[in-house]
């Protein structure tokens, strides 16, 4: 590689790459991202390699392990260049047979192929998958299409242009009027223009500033900026270079999690490849302008993804938050000036630079502009990650996108704004998805997690597992936060253990006003939203916890029994079998029974009960009925297969 | 506990990032993969390298996760609690481990086999409730199921 010395240089760069690919030759891309390597994707390329090698066809079929495509259920994904024909859930297995038939003969493989659950129709490409047809993916989109680990392929798709035109096109002030009149706002939960926090921090007094990219992904349930880095780590790394030329940055630092360990790697050769070409370094591009990146992983603590607290790790102390009366973008990290932007948020930049601000402020909603990413998990079929533009329903992402709920169950919530966020119940389904509309609904935008829940999810349990994430987590610093998720956090553990009494909701909500008006920082502000969002939907849990002693959902263990109902048992002896604790009793013809007393209720039996018997129940708010006398457990003949 | 720690061996890390500021944390999480945990003298060494007070050592490594002062088992469980996990019954497959190993989420059996953490979200969630082991994800998890993949291990 040679450093490039000009914008010139750089086209001229990727119009000979252009020219050196052979956009007809086969080419079978892998996703590798997290989840697809969950699935032993990586075992999907080595079989590639080798049944190539084998075949001799190194030169004829090109392979290349790509960032996340986002379809995490299907996974692992394999995409076949130039037709672009998708295959779903791919197993070693099956290399054999792709590359002789869907390369060698151009023969599509129906197995392999994606069905819709519902019309049953079979989707040859991954623009035909109800999945992605409806989604808009500007961010996202070329994850599918590049192997992080070279940059070329960043390049070829027109990488680093923004950069070029920022840097010899455009004033500092003009990019700042650029990302201000897009109407971009922070992609990690507080939504805080993007363009005003750039010019503060370039207005602001001394020498030295930082500009640092968060992706310190701390939000159970999110998993966006994670595969962002892992797939588009130069996208990230293009959006940081133009903003620390906006601001006058000469350094910049990825404070990445260590739980992450690919992204982490990803993001050492990005670097160190941006550097090799001159996107990074003295006198990038041939402009004078000087900047380097430094990598910092975090070391596991969800409050250290608050700006302030995240500036202090970096510092190598503690990672707790400070008070704010000086904004960081005056007094950061060092105490200079410093602009922190969450992983999304800078991969958007790129974007705004080449095609402009106009363009960009068309897509969204009134206060909400461009797409937003989000991952779409729990209770629904199609867990992945999603990019749509903002204000897009709730429905068509759970619905369209997601389709719907697994196992014919009935929604019930979708929650968002991870930790901090808010349950919205099925009767605001319709609502719009932007920052105002979130908010509004007594929920958040947060980095983008929505956990979709359906009848079998408690509310109150939902709750209290936030307080206990976030009691966990709360660093102690401030007393309204510490004590205030504790005392809410037992409130809570009392009541989903079935010692709830009159007047806990109202003292709930007490804590809850006080802990959100007197916290020091974000977490504790907003620590009170998954009590006070499902006390404001889902109320009548709570009173059937606390009053009636009865968890309507069937979750909270210590108001739940399992039940054998005699008519339906077979007398299989599976459960008999399976029992960790030997409370069932039976024999073969004989109607099982569990011993209230000895069981633990681990659910096993409930589990593994046939589904054609479907034999055990979960009762809750009424007693046990008595099990059978000994006499009447005994299965006469035929009596069996069925319901009279 | 083997805890003999290499001075060299500590000095090599630090050295690593050519004095520079704030690496505290780095050179724990370093030190921390070398070991598998934090032994003291490690900690002590590091202090008196980077001209930190020995205090302000522990209190960054007894403040995250990622570190651990007592020695870890052979096998690293973890089980994930995230949201996405929680809500597919996550708790379940928890208690199943913890009664199967007889340990608590953050403890390590007695023989060194096992140590077992409850992590919120390891990114994963398509395959919730997922649990992984040294690396291994296994996802779409059932407690029956949770025996046999941890007899697996030795």
């Amino acid at each position: 590689m040679v450093r490039l010395q000009s914008p010139a240089e750089l086209e001229e760069l990727r119009k000979h790459m252009l020219a050196k690919r052979d956009t007809k030759k086969p080419c079978i891309t892998i996703c590798s991202g997290t989840g697809c390597r969950a699935y032993a994707s990586e075992k999907v390329s080595t079989a590639f390699e080798e049944e190539i090698k084998k075949q001799g066809l190194d030169n004829t079929i090109d392979i290349k392990t790509t960032g996340c495509h986002g379809f995490c259920e299907k996974g692992p994904l394999v995409v076949i260049l130039p037709g672009e024909i998708c295959y779903v859930q791919v197993k070693p297995t099956d290399v054999a047979q792709i590359i002789s038939q869907t390369i060698g003969e151009s023969k599509i493989l129906d197995q392999l192929l994606y069905t819709d659950p519902v019309t049953g129709e079979k989707a040859v490409h991954e623009s035909e998958i109800p999945f992605y047809k409806n989604q808009t993916r500007l961010v996202f989109g070329n994850n599918s299409k590049i192997d992080p680990t070279n940059i070329d392929d960043y390049i070829v798709l027109g990488g680093y242009s923004a950069l070029s035109k920022a840097l010899f096109e455009m004033t500092p002030e003009e990019i700042i009027a650029e990302v201000k009149d897009s109407g971009l706002r922070g992609r990690g939960g507080g939504g805080f223009p993007t363009g005003r926090k750039w010019e503060e921090c370039r207005h602001a007094p001394g020498d030295i500033k930082y500009v640092i990219v968060n992706a310190d992904e701390g939000d159970p349930g999110a998993y966006m900026d994670r595969s962002l880095l892992e797939g588009n780590p130069h996208s990230v790394l293009e959006g940081l270079i133009i903003g620390a030329y906006t601001i006058g940055s000469h350094v910049g630092y990825i404070y990445v999690r260590e739980e992450y360990p690919l992204a982490v790697e990803n993001v050492f050769i990005a670097l160190s490849q941006a550097e090799k070409y001159g996107f990074l370094g003295t006198d990038i591009l041939g402009s004078g302008f000087d900047f380097s990146i430094k990598v910092h992983r975090g070391a596991g603590a969800f409050v250290s993804g608050e700006s302030s607290a995240l500036m202090t790790a970096l510092e190598g102390r503690v990672g707790e938050p400070r008070p704010k009366y000086i904004h960081t973008v005056i007094s950061g990290i060092w105490d200079k000036p410093s602009t922190l932007n969450n992983v999304e948020t800078w991969a958007n930049v790129p974007l705004i630079i080449n095609k402009g601000a106009a363009w960009y402020a068309s897509i969204g909603t009134e206060g909400s502009k461009g797409t937003k990413i989000f991952s779409l998990v729990g209770k629904v079929n199609n867990t992945g990650l999603v990019e749509v533009p903002m204000g897009t329903s709730l429905r068509d992402i759970i619905y369209t996108i997601g389709g719907g709920i697994p196992k014919g169950k009935k929604f019930k919530a979708v929650q968002t704004g991870g930790p901090s966020g808010g349950c919205i119940p099925e009767s605001l389904i319709d609502s719009p998805v932007d920052f105002e509309e979130l908010s509004a609904l007594g929920s958040m935008m947060g980095s983008g997690g929505m956990i979709v829940m359906d009848e079998d999810t408690c509310m109150v349990d939902t709750a209290r597992y936030f307080l206990d994430f976030l009691s966990d987590e709360s660093c102690g610093k401030c007393t309204p936060c510490r004590e205030g998720i504790d005392q809410m956090l037992a409130i809570l553990t009392n009541i989903t253990e079935g010692k709830g009494q009159d007047g806990d909701i109202e003292l709930l909500e007490e804590i809850a006003e006080v802990t959100k008006n007197a916290s020091l920082c974000a977490l504790g502000q907003t620590a009170a939203n998954p009590v006070l969002s499902t006390l404001r939907y889902f109320r009548d849990e709570y009173e059937a916890h606390i009053l009636e002693k009865r968890c309507p959902a069937g979750v909270c263990k210590a108001l739940i029994s399992y039940y054998i109902q005699p008519d339906k048992c077979q007398a299989c002896l599976i459960c008999y079998r399976n029992c960790p604790v030997g409370a069932i009793t039976g024999a073969k013809k004989q109607i099982h029974v569990i011993d209230q007393n000895t069981c633990i209720k681990c659910g096993i039996c409930f589990d593994v009960c046939p589904q054609r018997f479907s034999a055990v129940e979960k009762i809750s708010g009424r007693p046990v009925p008595p099990p059978l006398p000994l006499e009447a457990r005994v299965i006469k003949k035929k009596k069996s297969k069925g319901k009279k | 506990m083997v805890s003999q720690v290499d001075p060299a061996a500590i000095d090599r890390i630090i050295d690593k990032y050519q004095s520079e500021e704030g690496i505290l944390i780095q050179v724990l999480l370093d030190v921390q993969h070398e070991y598998n945990w934090l032994p003291e003298e490690a900690l002590k060494r590091i202090s008196e390298r980077l001209e930190i007070p020995f205090s302000q050592v522990y209190r960054v490594a007894s403040f995250y996760k990622a570190m651990s002062l007592t020695p870890r088992g052979k096998h690293l469980v973890r089980v994930c609690l995230g949201t996405a996990c929680h809500v597919r019954g996550a708790p379940r497959i928890l208690d199943k481990v913890e009664r199967a190993i007889n340990i608590k989420a953050g403890e390590t059996t007695q023989d060194m086999k096992f140590s077992l953490e409850r992590v919120n979200c390891l990114g994963c969630c398509a395959l919730g409730p997922v649990m992984v082991i040294d690396g291994e994800a296994y996802g779409n998890l059932v407690p029956a199921k949770v025996e046999e993949i941890l007899n697996k291990y030795d």
